[in-house]
């Protein structure tokens, strides 16, 4: 039966919005089964950047004149709905940064720079994309500090008991992902962060996978830092979210210099502008503020109860469904979960299915994911990763399925 | 046979293929068929990483020709590798070094061989010609 979450959600209707999913890839109507990667994008997205270079553009924060000050008002009323959207304090807890990438490079370089030293440790999961074990890496090979890893079960989860036993008055700070890209772990956010926050540790969350599937209010989690992008939540590429509670941020140095986060600049000595401009260098991406800003009220039209509803329904189809294949391995089996399949097929390489479905016009990522130690920690080269939006539908999944089934057929 | 004759072989023999399915189906088979590389090659020495493949190459010499050994974990990969030795083995070392492998593109493979599909392809083809220059230039 057709799943229909809540009165008013129709998925077919939601495709309609997107203009990506009407088109073809190698002759046959998309089936894009890859937006953990990056999602696809609204009309209602598209129409308030092509409207806001057409008719508003000007630089904020500078001009005197008239459209100047209405695109700076533009701009400062994404932040306005980033902030409700997360429900951060403030508007100046919101910084615009590129992307999660950033974001977290941000925290790493500059919370590096003032509060590491060679006796401390950064405790981050087996679980973290690239982008949350990288510039750890970086602040901790600068200041001779240690990277420590909490490990996972088989199922993708994280052993909560070891957790605790490296939890030590060592760690300065606890990176961690809500959501992992790969295995689709939700990871409990509020046990870590009263864990850490009983020996008054901060706590940075990887939030990219987590906002496109649920309801994040950063007071609630009671998280120091949250970084997102808005190319994952149905915005343009381009622009990201670092929400950090002002006592941290004020107590961070700058992450780059320029234009926007000065107050004053003379060649002895500069003075820092306040929250957010302090970590706003340059001009920053107003036209992709203003997009996400639209993605935002997108989402908020839909509900995060109906998109929840409805992916877990096409989660569980689709794991049903999958099962059919004979051979087939999940890798990511947590309790909790959000929308995205991991999956092995005995026998098979990865890179061979993904370049088969590829020719089904079926979307999928292949390889390891950005996550290269899980990979290792699972002993295998890659999976194959089919990511659910609320504009997927069971006829993505049923392509899917049948696409995996000829494939292994041409492959045997 | 020189490496273009080869080339213009296999585009004929591609122009067969009515459909994507029956193409791959091929390639598929031309991979499976490869003979595998010798065991002591299969290190870390001969490895050239892809993001989403691996691929081991090994290059030697047999009078002035070079003659190539390769394998990979994924098969379609490894059946490209079987058209590429197919062309580049066997061959003197200069005309490797030389060789402009225009046929990739003719049978409609082009996307295996682009830096952006990271299966390690395009590293080995540039490592089979260095290894002509370098055999090459030993001569």
């Amino acid at each position: 039966m057709p799943v229909t979450a809540e009165k008013g959600f129709d998925v077919e209707k939601l495709r309609s919005d997107f203009p990506l999913l009407q088109t073809a890839m190698n002759g046959k109507p998309i089936a894009f089964l890859d937006s953990a990667a990056s999602s696809q994008k609204p009309s209602a997205v598209l129409e308030a950047m092509d409207t806001y270079y057409r008719e508003k553009h000007a630089n904020v924060h500078r001009g005197v004149y008239q459209l100047s000050q209405d695109a700076t008002a533009a701009y400062e009323k994404a932040r306005e709905l980033v902030r409700e959207f997360i429900n951060a304090p403030s508007s100046h807890e919101v910084i615009f940064v590129r992307g999660c990438t950033e974001g977290i490079n941000l925290v790493a370089a500059t919370f590096g720079r003032r509060f590491l030293d060679a006796d401390s440790e950064v405790l981050i999961s087996a679980m973290e994309h690239h982008s949350n074990i990288v510039p750890w890496q970086m602040a901790c090979e600068d200041k001779g500090a240690k990277l420590k890893v909490i490990p996972i079960n088989d199922e993708g989860e994280l052993l909560m008991d070891e957790f605790e036993r490296l939890l030590t008055d060592k760690v300065k700070i606890v990176a961690l992902t809500h959501v992992s890209n790969t295995l689709g772990t939700v990871n409990p956010i509020h046990e870590v962060v009263e864990k850490a926050h009983a020996k008054g540790i901060p706590v940075l969350v990887d939030g990219a996978q987590a906002i496109p599937h649920m309801q994040v209010d950063v007071q609630e989690l009671d998280v120091d830092f949250y970084a997102f992008s808005g190319h994952k939540m149905f915005g343009p590429t381009g622009i990201g979210v670092l929400f950090g509670k002002e006592k941290w941020l004020n107590a961070l140095p700058p992450y780059q210099g320029g234009g926007e986060m000065i107050e004053t600049v003379t060649f002895e000595k500069t003075t820092y502008n306040e929250l957010p401009h302090k970590f706003e260098a340059g001009t920053p991406d107003i036209a992709g503020a203003i997009g996400l800003g639209a993605a935002i009220e997108y989402i908020q039209s839909i509900g995060y109860e109906n998109i929840h509803a409805y992916e877990m329904d096409l989660l569980h189809y689709a794991t049903r469904q999958l099962q059919q294949v004979e051979g087939i391995r999940f890798i990511g089996t947590a309790r909790d979960k959000a929308s995205v399949i991991s999956f092995l097929v005995e026998g098979f390489h990865p890179y061979d299915l993904g370049t088969i479905l590829d020719k089904l016009g079926i979307a999928v990522r292949t390889g390891h994911h950005c996550t290269q130690p899980l990979m290792e920690r699972f002993c295998i080269p890659g999976t194959v990763r089919a990511s659910l939006a609320f504009y997927n539908n069971r006829t993505d999944i049923d392509r899917l399925v049948e696409g995996v089934k000829r494939a292994v057929a041409m492959l045997r | 046979m020189s490496i273009n004759e080869i080339q213009d072989e296999i585009i004929d023999e591609f122009a067969l293929f009515s459909d994507w399915m029956e193409k791959y189906e091929y390639i598929i088979d031309l991979g499976k068929n490869l003979p595998l590389i010798e065991e002591q090659y299969k290190d870390e020495d001969h490895l050239i990483k892809g993001c989403q493949s691996r691929v081991w190459l090994h290059a030697g010499l047999e009078g002035d020709k070079v003659v190539f050994t390769a394998d990979s974990d994924a098969v379609i990969t490894k059946g490209i590798i079987a058209l590429l030795i197919r062309v580049l083995s066997n061959q003197p070392a200069e005309d490797v070094a030389q060789s402009d492998l225009y046929f990739i593109d003719k049978i409609g493979l082009k996307e295996h061989l682009s830096p952006t599909r990271s299966n390690g392809l395009v590293s080995m083809v540039k490592q089979m010609k260095m290894y002509g220059l370098a055999l090459h230039a030993k001569n």
